[in-house]
């Protein structure tokens, strides 16, 4: 068994993970291996069910794999640890609290070298940065479903996190508001250093926010297709209407395709520069 | 109409109303007050009786707020293990389903036997018994239902099982708790008057009624039922009152 140190912020090694049920073990991750630099951004897409959610639960501490390891800051991940964030589908807002009580949660159980009043003045900050000033005295009720993700956004980097996990925090927004929120990711990433792992389904959303892009095969799952997004600069929206852009939504796209069994590479509309590993995957959702 | 004014007026027009009708149906049937009693009978009662109405209250709701009190904190603890744990849940529910189907009014003899001469302890008890099942389940809901992203935003961040029961679990069950609390708080009146009046002992409203009952003072009886009434609502409004204070950020504001 391996245990030198990684060089990664976040590195999966060779995870494999089943699910006990009553029909047997249900095998999710499959020698899954993904490596994520220090501050940047790794988007993972996949078919649905293929064991993106475990993903977080797997880097968050909040489960163990069957084998392979989990290291996270040159530490192997054994529990939660409060050096990560995480904000989920849902906003999971306490409805008891005002915004600014919500925000504040995560340093009631964190220890902070930060004062009261210091925590305070960072949340204000934040709320200004993701577009909520003069909203923290409001309750989560208040608050459309937009906005409580942008609040659940500045809870969960409140503590400052040098890992956040988002396990599709715009997937239940429409088209507009989602737009809106990942320029508002793109804002508080040049402000705020954090090494991110996204969960999605949209590939637009993975190539405009993400440096690089992991396609996950279909159950049990590997990661079998791995996109550097070079767009260098501040990106804008107008840039998923590039060339360059439009060529690896394709790609994903295809890659999506071979995940999910409907089509394999010989028959690649697309070129797709490197193909990783894939091929059909037996069992996986027709 | 503003919203204070309309929320006193509305009631009382409407108090008013079915007591002129009541009044009236008596008078215009003609019917003798051993048959049924009417409004402008029941105040000579209480002239005549205020000092016993004061002291039979006080008896029937002391007694009322503790067992309710206990119906608290036992059905609290029931649910919190029936919400925690899926064992003790599965294994107490038929229990508790069939400990609550037994009418109380069977209980209250042998309540009665076993603790003689316990007055205040049995009816306590009797109150207890009969209002701790609606709290319980509903505790064992709130906390079983609990969505696990609740959970996993405080666990992620290692927090304890008692930090995210303290700060999550618990506030977020109270709506339901004080939902149940109001169920409750009926069902321990009725608990306290039935150990009043199966098990005679002298005291509570109960024993008023059953005075009139046995001196055939129909508008006694009647006017015992009306001070229960009010104790009644005077209890659940306390309940309201408690629930705005600790439960208000769940009511949505109209509009």
């Amino acid at each position: 068994m391996q245990t030198d140190p990684s060089h990664y912020m976040i590195e999966l090694r060779e995870v494999t993970h089943a699910y006990k049920t009553k029909a047997g073990p249900l095998p999710v991750l499959d020698n899954l291996s993904i490596k994520i630099p220090e501050n940047s951004f790794c988007a993972v897409v996949g078919p649905s069910g293929c064991g993106k959610s475990t993903l977080t639960r797997l880097v968050s501490g909040l489960m163990k794999p069957n084998e392979g390891q989990v290291w996270l800051h040159n530490k192997l991940v054994t529990s939660p640890r409060p050096t990560v964030g995480m904000a989920f589908q849902n906003p999971v807002l306490l409805e008891w609290r005002t915004i600014l009580q919500n925000i504040l949660l995560p340093l009631e159980i964190v220890k902070s070298p930060m004062s009261k009043a210091e925590a305070v003045e960072r949340a204000h900050h934040l709320l200004d940065l993701v577009g909520l000033t003069g909203f923290a005295e409001k309750r989560p009720s208040e608050l459309s479903g937009g906005m409580r993700q942008r609040a659940s956004l500045c809870r969960s980097i409140i503590h400052k996190p040098d890992v956040l996990i988002l396990d599709e925090p715009f997937g239940a927004l429409d088209a507009f508001t989602r737009e809106d929120l990942w320029c508002t990711m793109h804002d508080l990433r040049a402000q705020e250093p954090f090494t991110c792992l996204l969960i999605t389904h949209d590939l637009r959303e993975s190539v405009f926010l993400a440096d690089q892009v992991v396609v996950m095969s279909g159950r049990p799952a590997h990661a079998q297709y791995v996109l550097d997004v070079d767009i260098p600069g501040k990106r804008t929206l107008d840039d998923l209407y590039a060339p360059k852009a439009v060529e690896m939504l394709a790609t994903l796209r295809h890659q999506i395709q071979v995940a999910q069994g409907r089509t394999t590479d010989e028959d690649a509309p697309p070129p797709p520069p490197k193909p990783a590993r894939s091929q059909p995957i037996p069992g996986a959702m027709q | 109409m503003n919203d204070t004014a309309r929320k006193i007026l509305a009631p009382t027009l409407f108090i008013v109303a079915i007591l002129g009708f009541w009044e009236w149906a008596v008078w215009y049937n003609d019917l003798p007050d051993f048959r049924m009693a009417s409004p402008s009978d029941l105040i000579p009662r209480y002239v005549q009786f205020w000092d016993l109405f004061l002291v039979k209250s006080w008896e029937t709701l002391w007694r009322t707020v503790v067992g309710l009190g206990l119906a608290v904190v036992v059905g609290t603890l029931i649910g919190m293990v029936m919400g925690f744990s899926q064992f003790a849940r599965e294994g107490l529910y038929p229990i508790l389903v069939g400990f609550n189907a037994i009418p109380k009014a069977t209980v209250v003899p042998i309540v009665a036997l076993m603790f003689v001469g316990q007055h205040d302890f049995n009816t306590v008890l009797i109150a207890f018994m009969i209002s701790f099942f609606p709290i319980a389940v509903s505790v064992s809901i709130g906390l079983s239902t609990l969505e696990p992203e609740y959970r996993d935003i405080l666990r992620s961040l290692g927090a304890s099982n008692f930090t995210i029961f303290w700060k999550i679990a618990l506030p977020k069950t109270l709506p339901e708790f004080f939902g149940a609390l109001k169920v409750a708080v009926t069902l321990a009146f009725i608990g306290t008057n039935l150990m009043e009046i199966v098990s005679p002992h002298g005291r509570g409203l109960g024993d008023l009624f059953d005075s009139g009952r046995i001196s055939a003072d129909y508008p006694l009886m009647f006017a015992v039922l009306f001070a229960l009434a009010a104790l009644g609502i005077l209890l659940f409004y306390v309940v309201v009152f408690l629930e705005r204070i600790f439960a208000g950020w769940a009511e949505r504001s109209p509009g």
